[in-house]
């Protein structure tokens, strides 16, 4: 029970007055709120450590050199890990492309809008079915390259276009085409925004 | 929990019914750090470092987890995976490594203090020795998840650290050198202990953490102690856990974060040891093979043996290691005296200075080369170690008197039943610790 | 159980007794031999640098000055494999600057040879690290008397003197002085080692690599006198063992303060919330507590009041 003070020392504090509740709360509100604040502060950093580390982030292009690419051959090469369908289309193939009306597909794309201007032969595409992400046959020499003469994929059999569009089969999408821009006439920096 | 005047759970938000009804969780809480745990209410501030002990744990955990995400456990692979990709190229990872460094040496420094406390109070005896022995297995499992993490970034001290500590092994006869290589997977330390110390270094804190659970089980059991040794009475002397202690607890707790911001981030490297940012050589052994700080008093006795006698100077010297903190589960059949509190007891309290002074000093001497005067002062102050837990305190134990008890933590704080102030004369003072009655 | 314990206990103290015995004694009838490394060797010339102390910072064109003693003089033999060419944007260069600086790097990467798989070799890309001088361990050794000259990236944390310490080694070659030969005569420097006192044994298998002013010529016309590129590259190797570090000291400002902050309002909150026990501030103060026995004993005594 409380007692007289004497020799220990007591605080003189008359209880919690209506002001004295007011700063009562708020100190402990202040308080918990700078620990509730340190709290996110500190979590900043085990979130942001799970983002690419640099050294990811600089292998985020990759030139390649096409000079040996003749029309009608094409080369698979890797660029952030995944692969990649560098392709040097035939006169007859731009033709066979151009020549599917738009509504006729799946996703509407003209070849003209999937390459660059001047260098319409030049189809650049990432190897991965936009279905389940298998890699498509057709990139090298003798491999089925479906009916429609473009990339054929053997999981599920989705069937693309010269244009590597997506003709049938249950892929969704036309096979991506990345960043990609020229160098010089024979290389092609692969994830480099374009001007 | 034992104390009757406890406040019960008594939950008032019907979802908070729901819950209770089904998983009594929020009651367990409430019940071990909630307004639901009475606490006595004169606990000083060597009382917080339990607390700071367990966010250092924390700590460590999940700078840990996130390290780990970026680690390589490869002998080829893991110097670089630390100093390149996580010091430089990992968002952050320089402040995660350097944390998770210095985290550890803050969870020794806090454990250390707290250990202290508890040998000062009495904190081991009854009826809580088995708070006392979990607190000592904690100690250990920290003592090996350390060793393995300090391997992990396969520095020159990583390696032949390693080599010693597992060359203690071969310390024992006949089944040492068996037993080392076992250990190791190996001949040397070399790709098959690195994975294993990886592997055991994520496995054992949550281990640490169950233990620490059970410590904290059978603290609640009794309740805490307090300053004066003197058990709880009544409600009087008491204050429950929340608002009081967590208050209490949360400055504290940001004052040690205080000081461990400081080191982590304008002094991570004063605590370790230059030689481990040099990648690894089995062929080439550093000037001086030194573990971390917190190892020296250890390493001070396993190299004060120099001397070959009936047992080989090595096997003593491991034998004495181990023993050191062997001893310590003995505690509180060595020490029988019924006070508890170090502020009662002056005889003792010398003697536990004394200690105090003779583990920095074992400390001193362990951190560097055993030059001469080193060893000389190495042996000294290992001598008095063994002396001091096996043969003074059992003796002070038996032999000091006491001064007399407070009746209760209340009435050591209060000003007793009739509110006189100190009286000028004072009844004579040599009795017996166990009857101390003051009319 | 208590004679058990107290028996091992007398056990290790007379076993550490008897070799504390044996030390001495040793030591007594046989001190041990002086070394001359004892003696002669001298602790890190003082070095200060920009980016020395809490407020120091990089100085970007020291920086890059040392980044140049290190590509002329140094990279002939000693590697930087934890640095990759595009952290020099840390010191100051640009992008282009970058590319030049790794396609035109003395050694180059080992690649294959995309039509034959033959081993070959290709330039450096920004994104690779420095190529070492030596392709492994042996060829390093086989070029260097069999003495390996050791990574740089992390040099200044990994030797006890930092950059004070690269500092001294540098510019700390000078001939035996001959009182040491008097005192050590078995001590003299062997013929493929050089005489450096800032070395822990005193002789380093590196032959002092800045020996005359002007060895590099500073594009931003600083005189590149010997202690001068010395220095220079010392801070360099500061940057190259510690990127973040002025990133590390500007967060850990920001995180002191904010946690001073929190502690004083902390502290703050906590008192008010004791101070509502309408009790005694918690210190034992009763009559039968330590402190007021003593007081009362003082007391009495100065009154003269027999107990």
């Amino acid at each position: 029970m409380a007692t007289k003070a004497g020799s220990a020392e007591v605080s003189q504090t008359a209880g919690p007055t209506e002001g004295g509740v007011r700063r009562r709360d708020f100190l402990n509100v202040a308080a918990v709120s700078f620990a509730g604040v340190g709290a996110v502060v500190a979590i900043a950093p085990l979130l942001v450590q799970m983002a690419p580390s640099a050294d990811v982030l600089a292998l985020s292009t990759t030139e390649v050199d096409i000079s040996k690419v003749q029309p009608g051959q094409g080369i698979k090469v890797s660029w952030r890990k995944q692969p990649v369908f560098v392709r040097n289309l035939m006169p007859k193939e731009i033709a066979e492309a151009n020549a599917v009306p738009l509504s006729a597909l799946r996703d509407p794309e003209t070849l003209a809008q999937r390459t660059k201007p001047g260098k319409e032969n030049w189809l650049i595409t990432l190897g991965v079915c936009t279905h389940l992400g298998c890699v498509p046959l057709g990139i090298s020499e003798g491999e089925n390259r479906g009916p429609y003469g473009g990339y054929f994929c053997p999981c599920h059999g989705s069937q693309y276009d010269t244009a590597a569009r997506i003709r049938a089969g249950p892929a969704p999408k036309n096979l991506f085409v990345p960043d990609y821009e020229f160098n010089t006439p024979t290389t092609v920096t692969i994830g480099a925004k374009g001007k | 929990m034992s104390f009757s005047w406890a406040k019960p759970y008594e939950p008032k938000h019907p979802f908070m019914r729901w819950i209770d009804q089904r998983l009594p969780l929020p009651r367990l809480a409430y019940g071990a750090v909630g307004g639901g745990y009475p606490v006595p209410r004169n606990l000083n501030y060597w009382w917080n470092f339990g607390v700071a002990a367990g966010l250092f744990l924390t700590i460590q955990i999940v700078t840990g987890i996130v390290l780990a995400m970026h680690y390589t456990a490869s002998a080829d692979g893991a110097f670089n995976s630390v100093n390149q990709l996580i010091m430089r190229d990992v968002n952050a990872g320089w402040l995660l490594r350097y944390a998770h460094m210095n985290g550890a040496s803050f969870f020794f420094i806090v454990v250390y203090i707290h250990i202290f406390r508890g040998l000062y109070y009495g904190s081991y005896k009854a009826p809580r020795e088995l708070v006392w022995m979990l607190g000592l297995v904690i100690y250990l499992l920290m003592m090996a998840t350390a060793f393995m993490g300090y391997v992990l970034p396969w520095g020159q001290m990583s390696y032949w650290g390693a080599q010693v500590i597992t060359g203690f092994f071969s310390a024992f006869p006949i089944v040492g050198e068996p037993l080392r290589i076992w250990l190791l997977g190996g001949y040397a330390p070399d790709q098959a202990a690195l994975s294993r110390f990886f592997s055991l270094h994520y496995l054992l804190p949550f281990v640490i953490a169950a233990v620490v659970i059970l410590h904290i089980w059978a603290l609640h059991i009794p309740g805490s102690g307090n300053p004066t040794g003197v058990d709880v009475k009544d409600e009087k002397d008491t204050l429950p856990f929340h608002p009081y202690f967590t208050a209490k607890d949360g400055w504290f707790t940001a004052a040690i974060l205080l000081a461990y911001a400081i080191v982590t981030y304008f002094a991570p490297n004063y605590l370790g040891h230059a030689d481990n940012y040099i990648p690894a050589n089995p062929l080439a052994t550093p000037a001086e093979i030194v573990p971390e700080w917190y190892f020296w008093p250890f390493y001070a006795i396993l190299r004060s043996f120099t001397v070959d006698f009936i047992l080989p100077a090595k096997l003593w010297g491991v034998l004495a290691m181990f023993s050191s903190i062997l001893l310590l589960f003995f505690l509180p059949w060595i020490d029988k005296s019924p006070v508890r509190s170090g502020s009662y007891r002056p005889v003792f309290k010398r003697f536990f200075w004394l200690l105090v002074i003779d583990v920095i000093v074992l400390g001193w001497a362990g951190g560097g080369a055993p030059t001469p005067m080193r060893n000389v002062i190495s042996q000294l102050a290992a001598a008095y170690y063994f002396l001091h837990f096996l043969v003074i305190l059992p003796l002070v134990s038996a032999f000091e008197t006491p001064l007399p008890l407070p009746k209760s933590i209340s009435e050591s704080v209060l000003h007793g039943e009739t509110g006189e102030p100190a009286p000028a004369v004072v009844r004579p003072r040599r009795t017996k610790a166990a009857t101390a009655v003051v009319e | 159980m208590r004679f058990i314990l107290g028996f091992i206990g007398a056990v290790f103290a007379g076993v550490l007794l008897i070799s504390l015995i044996s030390g001495v004694a040793t030591y007594v009838s046989s001190p041990p031999a002086p070394l001359a490394a004892e003696e002669f060797h001298k602790p890190a010339k003082p070095l200060h640098l920009a980016s020395d102390g809490p407020f120091g910072r990089f100085d970007e064109r020291q920086l890059q000055r040392g980044f140049q003693v290190y590509s002329e003089v140094c990279s002939a033999c000693h590697s930087l494999k934890l640095v990759s060419f595009r952290d020099l944007k840390g010191i100051g260069y640009n992008d282009a600057e970058i590319k030049k600086i790794a396609s035109d790097w003395k050694t180059q990467v080992p690649s294959i040879n995309p039509d034959t798989g033959e081993e070959a070799t290709r330039k450096a890309l920004p994104s690779d690290t420095f190529p070492p001088p030596f392709p492994n361990e042996v060829a390093a050794r086989a070029a260097n008397n069999n003495a390996l000259p050791p990574d740089l990236s992390l040099i200044t944390k990994a030797r006890e003197g930092g950059a004070p310490y690269v500092y001294s080694i540098l510019t700390g070659f000078q001939n035996q002085p001959a009182e040491l030969l008097k005192k050590f005569p078995d001590a003299k420097t062997p013929p493929n080692l050089h005489y450096n006192p800032y070395f822990a044994n005193l002789n380093i298998a590196m032959p002092p690599p800045l020996t005359t002013d002007g060895q590099v010529e500073y594009q931003d016309g600083t005189k590149p006198t010997v202690n001068q590129m010395a220095t220079d590259v010392a801070a360099f190797l500061v940057w190259t063992a510690e990127p973040n570090l002025m990133e590390r000291r500007q967060y850990g400002f920001a995180v002191v303060f904010f946690l001073l902050f929190a502690t004083i309002l902390a502290y703050l909150a906590k008192q008010q919330i004791w101070h509502e026990t309408h009790e005694a501030e918690v210190v034992p103060t009763g009559p039968l507590d330590p402190e007021n026995q003593a007081k009362t004993r003082r007391a009495k005594a100065k009154a003269g009041v027999a107990g």
